[in-house]
């Protein structure tokens, strides 16, 4: 024995995965359905007696009527909303079903739901779980037949046939309580959603404000991260390159004395740390330059346009007395759009000699156009700069056009909404 | 030793400025202070009164323009310093307000060009020596907004008058020199300032920026 496995007992208590789950669902479904008895019943109960009384008040039967009406009232009033509480958490809780809370001019829904829907579910749900009681009753009485003396059973022959007939009969009616209790709860999902839920309207309407927010948050998130990633390479790594090119400097200009071919690769050495700092200056300009948040669109935007490979003309025109400066991350869209630009404009159109920047505020409206002078074709469903450009506009809900027939001349506009 | 010219230097990276007071003293200065920020800088400049402060733009705390105001601030209280600005980028805002005062002493440079340190090094000691020394860029910033060519839009009589007051002539010497009256000239030089799409500001530091763009900016 003492060799011997632990006992296997599990094997005596395993339940098919399929029957668990199965029980595991009727027992919700039970649970819901119970809870629901109360929760639809009371709000009837009270609306019964509140009407009994009124009827008792019409007809001047009690002269206390009147007095004692005012009760289920405040209570109907009162309980109506803690009883859509009730449900919506019942709901939840239960079934993982969320009812969107409802506004308070949406009381007659509620009462909708409380009063007239409400008991009809619950009539339902008491219809169910009597017949849980009575199939369990049922499938019962075999079990006593059984246990009645044998001379006494001896006695009434019938008996035992009718209670194992009856025994059948529950064992059929519980079969029956899952998939009864599953379209009960089903129906209540459904009547609950259809009656407690927000229309269709008012949800896409609190979703769409939902994104707007969330959408700002994450535009919001993404400017402070280039603004921090900006900050750390300025204090980071250009000036470690700063410093690595002087020191080469230094190098090249102090060790006259080395052989030629020491001296090339100092040389070579401070040129590449030369390139590289242009390299990133370039790239973290274009991430967000300190001086936009510091001077604003107009002096950012000629520091883009003299760093341009080919001649700009730059024409700026924000209204000096405009209640506020455009907000942050507008102005953070406008520079990119004309940084990503300028870029295309000196990489992809060929022979363009010149590019024009037009800035203007027109009240609730900044409107950026580039224009050029190269050969066109410029396609924007191609080119992740296009897109990108074209992505990071619509971010702030602005609109992104642009005409490059081939031949030239290609312009883009852009418009970039500035609410006041 | 009253040959040696003093320096003093504004630089928030300390490795950078190691490097800096390196050239600076390669290029014949001896280095009075070395400060890290806005206030420190002004404290050293009281303090050592030198011949030339070399000053990062962008210092603690808001590593925003700090070197830019504290380097207007010398120029207000102690014209006589020389300023050297190096900045990451190139802001024509900041060259400009830097002008704006007094063009002498005055120079406006990239940081990396401390890389190039024989350019460098002149670039100091023309500074110092009441010169300036303004970035290339600095000039196609400051020239960006014009047309195809703004000078060329100039009458005859305002390039002349232009060429007078690059020479730092008043309004009254160019009279005198044009042998014309005072207020033909302020009318010649209104004209200029329109011509030349200039932003609005004040009107010496308008003029001045005339006289920049009509020398092609530099020394």
């Amino acid at each position: 024995m003492a060799a011997a496995q632990p006992a296997p007992y599990g094997v005596i208590m395993t339940i098919p995965p399929r029957l668990r789950r199965a029980l595991v669902r009727m027992r919700r479904d039970l649970a819901f359905v119970a809870a629901g008895v109360p929760l639809h019943l009371v709000p009837a109960l009270l609306s019964w007696w509140a009407l009994s009384l009124l009827a008792d008040t019409v007809t001047g039967t009690s002269s206390d009527a009147p007095v004692v009406l005012t009760a289920p009232l405040a209570l109907l009033v009162v309980a109506g909303y803690g009883f859509t509480e009730a449900q919506r958490w019942r709901f939840r809780a239960i079934c993982g079903v969320e009812l969107p809370r409802l506004r308070f001019a949406e009381g007659k829904r509620q009462l909708g739901y409380n009063w007239l829907v409400g008991p009809l579910l619950g009539v339902l749900e008491v219809l169910l779980l009597a017949l849980v009681s009575v199939a369990l009753a049922a499938v019962l009485v075999l079990v006593w037949v059984w246990l009645t003396p044998a001379e006494w059973r001896r006695g009434h022959p019938g008996y035992t046939t009718t209670g194992a007939y009856l025994t059948m009969l529950g064992l059929v009616a519980l079969a029956a309580v899952p998939p009864l209790a599953a379209g009960l709860v089903r129906l209540e999902i459904l009547v609950g959603r259809a009656v407690l839920g927000v229309s269709r309207s008012d949800e896409l309407a609190r979703r769409v404000e939902d994104l707007t927010e969330s959408r700002a948050g994450a535009v919001d998130a993404a400017d402070a991260e280039r603004r921090r990633i900006e900050r750390d390479l300025h204090d980071g790594a250009q000036q470690r390159l700063v410093s690595l090119a002087l020191n080469l400097g230094l190098a090249k200009a102090t060790l006259t004395d080395l052989p030629p071919e020491a001296q090339q690769v100092i040389d070579a050495a401070h040129r590449e740390a030369k390139d590289a700092i242009e390299e990133l200056n370039n790239l973290v300009r274009g991430l967000h330059p300190a001086v936009l948040d510091e001077l604003g669109l107009d002096a950012a935007l000629s520091g883009l346009a003299a760093r341009a490979p080919l001649p700009v003309r730059l024409r700026v025109d924000l209204p000096a007395e405009l209640p506020q400066r455009t907000a942050p991350a507008i102005e953070a869209v406008a520079y990119f759009v004309v940084s990503e630009a300028l870029t295309n404009v000196a990489k992809h159109a060929r022979e363009a000699t010149r590019a024009d920047v037009t800035v203007t505020r027109l009240a609730e409206i900044l409107r950026v156009v580039i224009a050029d002078d190269g050969m066109g074709g410029a396609d924007p469903s191609r080119g992740s700069g296009l897109k990108g450009l074209a992505q990071r506009v619509r971010s702030v809900d602005g609109t992104f056009r642009m005409s490059s027939p081939v031949g030239g001349p290609t312009m883009m506009s852009v418009e970039l909404p500035c609410p006041m | 030793m009253p040959d040696v010219r003093r320096a003093v230097i504004a630089e928030d990276s300390v490795l950078l400025r190691i490097g800096l007071v390196r050239v600076v003293e390669m290029a014949g200065f001896e280095v009075a202070a070395e400060a890290g920020d806005g206030p420190e800088l002004l404290a050293a400049v009281e303090e050592h009164r030198p011949d030339l402060a070399v000053v990062d733009v962008r210092m603690p705390p808001g590593f925003t323009d700090e070197g830019v105001r504290a380097a207007l601030t010398i120029r207000q209280k102690w014209p006589d310093i020389a300023v050297l600005m190096l900045s990451q980028y190139v802001e024509e805002r900041y060259a400009a307000d830097l002008l704006a005062t007094n063009t002498s002493g005055v120079g406006y440079l990239l940081k990396q060009r401390v890389a190039d340190v024989e350019e460098f090094i002149e670039a100091l000691r023309r500074v110092a020596g009441g010169g300036t020394a303004l970035d290339p860029q600095v000039v196609a910033q400051l020239l960006v907004r014009r047309a195809s060519d703004p000078l060329e839009r100039l009458t005859a009589r305002e390039r002349d008058v232009l060429a007078l007051m690059a020479e730092g002539r008043s309004n009254a010497g160019i009279a005198a020199q044009l042998v014309v009256s005072e207020s033909a000239v302020a009318k010649h030089i209104n004209n200029i300032l329109a011509k030349l799409d200039l932003p609005k500001a004040d009107a010496d530091h308008r003029r001045v920026l005339a006289v920049l763009r009509f020398l092609g900016v530099g020394g």
